[in-house]
């Protein structure tokens, strides 16, 4: 049991030590190199900030109105088609991508919380095997995504789990993809929980167990669930690791999770775009806007999650 | 208190696909009273990316007229998909070369047959203003025009071309963009790697027609264009005779067809395996794929197939389901 972290203390160290600087900051007169400085640091800010906002307003406001003559109720009620390009829809690949993504967060968050948990309130971290799991997360997150895509096909489409070319496949490789990230985000999310918490519920007789699942998990809820965010917005754009196991271009019928072909947005979208017809062209612009719904009313159900959890806890 | 909120989170992320589902209708049975067939299951295509979209021509046409049988078509490039095809996870293959020594292997190695069943041909063609008296061109030369990093400007420039008074006349040059088909195929075909060409050509984006119009109006200019707008063209421009060191080849719609206009001319090919033609909704498939290709040929913009080849695909099939 890990009940002392050792690096409590520190911050009200540097907490004074932040006071004490601040307050001296006031009392001593600045030079001018100082307050050019400060500007140019605040500038730098402002344009890092500015182009990162920049790059996303060109995709969506492009997508807008490149996509704007498709924007229709067919773009979600019908499937396919290279016939009549201009009545295709994407229906089979939203259904597709809410199955994988739907896997995705079912397993995710039970494993990666399960996980951070082990790690940060039972794992003995004197024990070399314990270091070597936390190095190896970290080291994780930087994996390629092609190479969980090869991955799942060796392991999950074939090999021991042998599902197939099927959503689950799909669903458990993206999965892995971003297992790390929920572990990470979980873990920090625990440790910001206040040892007071843990020491007053042990201290009233509560089980270790009670003790998570009552008082640490709850407040660390709104960290777990950005985590969980994060993840879900990576998951759902990703193209590379899908086409090896098994998303399709062309499929009319509706997917299910353990059987038959399945297509996702992301895939069905680079497939339009690539090709000469300009009607193509319009149907993949449109697509991104569908895909950015689609991630935006998934994602809104767990900001929503989050913002009550935040302020039960302020409270 | 947090069980209940966890198993109402699960239970709503969850229930998503399964009301979508049942609220989006099925396509395959939306047509179910029309389709006059008996035939059902499933047919999985997988391969190249040129190919694939006279595939899922085929597979929409199929299914219109075949309400239960259920096709689908990916695309993860020729080699990959043969890959597949060879472990026995797809009934065909999309291909837009001919199958490799080592692909061979692994296809007979899990006992699988196969027939290259061509269905459609792919050419394209290098033009130039109808006043220029070049008649002929060899790859090598269109290289050093074409290629990255390319210092020719005028046709003077070009190693061994002789084209009279224009040697001093400056090459424009029109392409297509860099997204479409056409230009993976010329840059791969004339230049060695797929998408590496001289920067500096007027991009027409996907218009074709473009180029005509361009070249038509410009003594030095120069173009490629995919075989059907050639055709349409007339004498707005003339194609030249392409020399792959086998003497000069015009590109003539036998030609393109028999295989001797090249490496600008080629055929597409769905490969199909014995095991997949054991299935009748799969040799249904692919009969229809070729009683269809002029159809699904002009859809997707490629050179249909001759008769003699019509005949040979269909003789491939039934090869294969004996």
């Amino acid at each position: 049991m890990v009940i002392d972290k050792g690096k409590r203390p520190q911050r009200p160290r540097l907490a004074v030590a932040g006071a004490r600087a601040a307050t001296e900051s006031i009392f001593t007169p600045s030079s001018p190199g100082d307050r050019v400085a400060n500007v140019l640091f605040r500038a730098l800010l402002l344009l890092g900030m500015g182009f990162a906002l920049l790059g996303l307003a060109a995709i969506i406001i492009w997508s807008f109105i490149e996509g704007l003559p498709r924007l229709d109720t067919q773009l979600v009620t019908e499937g396919p088609s290279t016939l009549f390009p201009e009545n295709a829809g994407y229906r089979t690949a939203i259904l597709g991508t809410l199955w994988v993504i739907g896997g995705v967060v079912l397993f995710i968050v039970p494993v990666g919380v399960g996980a951070a948990v082990y790690l940060e309130e039972y794992a003995d971290k004197s024990r070399w095997w314990n270091r070597v799991i936390e190095v190896n997360i970290q080291n994780l997150a930087a994996v390629p995504s092609i190479v969980f895509g090869i991955l799942g096909l060796a392991f999950i489409v074939r090999g021991p789990l042998s599902l197939g070319f099927v959503a689950a496949a799909g669903s458990l490789t993206l999965s892995l993809l971003v297992l790390p990230t929920v572990i990470l985000a979980a873990r920090e999310a625990i440790k910001a929980v206040p040892n007071s918490t843990r020491l007053g519920s042990l201290g009233l007789g509560a089980t270790q167990w009670q003790t998570i699942w009552h008082h640490v998990l709850p407040g660390a809820l709104p960290g777990i669930l950005t985590g969980v965010i994060l993840s879900v917005s990576r998951a759902i754009g990703e193209s590379a690791p899908l086409l090896l196991v098994g998303a399709v271009t062309f499929v009319t019928f509706d997917p299910t999770f353990f059987d038959g072909q399945y297509s996702v947005l992301p895939v069905q979208i680079y497939n339009y775009a690539g090709r000469p017809q300009d009607e193509f062209r319009v149907l993949a612009a449109a697509g991104t806007i569908l895909m950015l719904a689609v991630l935006l009313s998934m994602n809104s159900f767990a900001i929503w999650l989050r913002n009550h959890y935040e302020k039960k806890n302020a409270r | 208190m947090i069980s209940k909120k966890w198993l109402q989170v699960v239970g709503v992320a969850g229930a998503v696909p399964f009301i979508l589902t049942a609220c989006g209708g099925n396509g395959a049975e939306e047509g179910g009273g029309e389709g006059g067939s008996d035939l059902s299951g499933t047919i999985s295509i997988d391969g190249s990316s040129t190919v694939g979209p006279l595939s899922e021509a085929a597979a929409e046409l199929f299914m219109e007229a075949n309400s239960d049988v259920r096709v689908s078509v990916a695309q993860s490039g020729t080699g990959g998909g043969f890959e597949k095809f060879c472990n026995g996870e797809t009934d065909m293959n999309d291909a837009s070369r001919e199958i490799g020594e080592d692909e061979i292997e692994a296809c007979e190695g899990n006992g699988i047959a196969f027939e290259d069943v061509q269905v459609a041909n792919d050419a394209l063609a290098i033009v130039v203003n109808p006043e220029n008296p070049l008649e002929c061109i060899t790859v090598d030369q269109a290289s050093q025009i074409w290629n990255e990093g390319s210092t020719v400007t005028t046709w003077g420039d070009v190693d061994g071309l002789d084209v009279g008074d224009l040697s001093d006349e400056d090459i424009t040059l029109y392409g297509p963009g860099s997204s479409s088909g056409t230009f993976d195929y010329f840059t791969e075909a004339v230049n060695g790697e797929e998408g590496v060409i001289r920067n500096d050509y007027t991009d027409i984006g996907e218009d074709d027609q473009a180029a005509i119009v361009g070249v038509e109006g410009d003594a030095g200019a120069m173009a490629y264009i995919p075989y059907s707008y050639f055709t349409e063209a007339g004498d707005a421009v003339k194609p030249l005779q392409i020399d792959n060191g086998e003497g000069c080849v015009a590109p003539t719609l036998e030609n393109v067809q028999n295989g001797s206009y090249a490496p600008l001319g080629r055929g597409l090919y769905v490969y199909a395996s014995d095991v997949a033609l054991e299935r009748p909704e799969a040799v249904a498939f692919m009969n229809f794929y070729i009683e269809n290709q002029a159809l699904i040929s002009e859809a997707a913009g490629f050179v249909p197939l001759t008769e003699e080849q019509m005949a040979t695909s269909t003789e491939q099939i039934e090869s294969l389901t004996n």
